[in-house]
């Protein structure tokens, strides 16, 4: 018999749902002009570009004139963090982001950095939510930037951005938010949110990856990132990625139009997933906020064990999922979300990240439920910090 | 998954030796939380040949593969025999670690030789290839705190 498997790993890559894949397919086929041409081979493809910005506009209440696709979330975030505050140097060059920013955001805020910028990081509290009094304090006259998360893509907090909107100096800073994780999966809208820049990434809700979109309310400036022709009003130069921006339109059309269902099914699964791990997995704990989370997240941190191999066993049941442990990373650091959550080195060693998706069903999270005990009792059959716990217990 | 080779995985999934010794001659530890691995190696010495090996670990899938392999290549072995695995050799007998767990397999080389010296200090006698000297604790470790 074949092994169930399971796929939990939807915030790393998520299948394309096969409506958007049918909606890319004639873009890399017969429709194939360029949407900047003047004959009528450009025709299709330009149709293709505006009527996926009407869809994009529409899933965060936007203006479809004020949609500039992008390559990525990554390439969103940099072009608002680093364009935004370019632009705004004669004004100020103070920037603040909160420090459980994606690295496409902190990083470019470093970049600034060594511009020329001062950079303040937001502190969250143990839930990661930025509290909005400790941001506002960070606020001054010169601060030009404020770049907040819509929602954690590690533990899923939903950030108060409403709140830190209404409390930031009328004609002060700008205020972007780094939406990826959120758009297609909960309700955004820029205008109740009171945001002036929103990244989002159509990987995020079933549409191609290399989609991405940034959201600039019209009126504010930004410099382009790089170079080149008039696309994209010259903010984004180069030729259009059709069949991924019609993907991403797609996507977004459907995200739109299912949103309540998919909102009420994952974070269904979800909770039984999150009961059933805190229930039956000693010495876990729950990250992030346990209300406020995005629908398909349950992320965790189990003591006394360490994240990769907990992925590789679950692996070995045909299990995946994420972590973000010093082990799995690449640098060999912590997750600095989790670090910055007050999570201290030992814990975050046993972070474990399940991302639900719409393939996803309540008999995956039961073989979860089953395999994962399986999993940590092995570990920590097998770690000195187990049997030093235990040992002080009996002592 | 990561990019481990075959021996890797085999060691991972079924990894060999693993728990402790309660009357072990020799106990070594290595590592701490924060750095992300952490081995504790027991040894029961009889007629100066490791009789039995031991350990526990805490770490990522090449952390409990090198415990594993370190057990393997010391047990009926002699001290003197045993000093002599390096940690190239144990990545060696595993084909290879991905370069940024490399630090794994000194912290399983570093963890039997502190085994080894616990048993040397605590039967005040001496073994040629054991160093008197605590080697870094941290030895080509990227861990920043």
């Amino acid at each position: 018999m074949k092994m169930r498997q399971v796929y939990m790993d939807n915030v790393a890559a998520a299948p394309l749902l096969p409506e958007v894949r049918e909606a890319m397919l004639p873009y890399l086929g017969e429709i194939f002009g360029n949407p900047q041409s003047l004959h009528n081979w450009a025709d299709g493809a330009r149709e293709a570009l505006e009527s996926a910005r009407e869809q994009v506009a529409a899933l965060i209440g936007g203006a479809s004139e004020e949609i500039i696709f992008t390559s990525s979330g990554t390439e969103a975030n940099n072009m608002a963090v680093k364009g935004i505050a370019r632009s705004r140097a004669e004004k100020g060059k103070h920037i603040i982001v909160s420090s459980i920013e994606h690295f496409s955001v902190l990083n470019s805020a470093r970049t600034m950095q060594r511009e020329g910028f001062e950079v303040s990081l937001a502190p969250v509290d143990s839930t990661g939510t930025v509290v909005p009094d400790d941001l506002l304090k960070l606020v001054r006259p010169d601060t030009v930037l404020v770049s907040v998360t819509q929602a954690s893509s590690e533990v899923g907090t939903i950030q108060p951005l409403a709140e830190i909107a209404a409390g930031l100096p009328k004609d002060g800073p700008v205020l972007h938010t780094d939406a990826v994780a959120g758009v297609g999966n909960i309700p955004v809208d820029v205008k109740k949110l009171g945001m002036h820049a929103l990244s989002l990434a159509g990987n995020q809700f079933n549409g191609p990856r290399g989609s991405g979109a940034l959201w600039v309310k019209r009126g504010v400036r930004l410099l382009p990132l790089m170079d080149g022709g008039i696309q994209e009003g010259g903010r984004r130069p180069g030729t259009e990625d059709v069949p991924a921006i019609a993907g991403l339109g797609k996507a977004a059309e459907i995200a739109r139009r299912d949103l309540d269902v998919r909102m009420e099914r994952m974070s269904g699964l979800r909770d039984m997933l999150i009961e059933g791990v805190l229930g039956k997995v000693e010495h876990s704990v729950l990250t992030g906020h346990p209300v406020n989370r995005l629908p398909g997240y349950a992320s965790f941190c189990l003591r006394f064990i360490e994240g990769e191999a907990i992925l590789m066993l679950l692996n070995s049941h045909g299990i995946a999922a994420a972590s973000g442990s010093a082990c799995t990373s690449r640098a060999l650091k912590a997750s600095h979300v989790l670090l910055a959550m007050g999570i201290n080195h030992e814990l975050a060693q046993g972070s474990v990240l399940f991302t639900l998706g719409p393939v996803n069903d309540a008999e995956d999270v039961k073989y979860v439920l089953e395999k994962l005990p399986e999993v940590v009792d092995r570990l920590r059959r097998m770690s000195p910090l187990y049997s030093k716990y235990l040992k002080e217990q009996k002592g | 998954m990561p990019v481990y080779s075959e021996k890797v995985m085999q060691h991972f999934m079924n990894p060999h030796n693993v728990g402790e010794i309660a009357d072990a001659d020799g106990v070594g530890e290595i590592g701490n939380p924060v750095c992300g691995d952490m081995m504790t190696f027991y040894i029961k010495v009889k007629d100066n040949r490791i009789e039995d090996v031991k350990y526990k670990t805490f770490g990522c899938g090449a952390a409990i593969a090198v415990s594993s392999m370190v057990s393997d290549l010391v047990k009926g072995k002699t001290l003197e025999e045993a000093l002599t695995v390096t940690p190239s050799m144990v990545a060696k007998e595993l084909e290879g670690l991905p370069k940024n767990k490399l630090h794994c397999s000194n912290l399983g080389a570093q963890a039997l030789h502190r085994a080894i010296r616990d048993y040397a200090i605590k039967n005040k006698i001496d073994i040629p290839g054991l160093t008197d000297k605590e080697e870094p604790e941290e030895d080509e470790h990227a861990c920043e705190t």
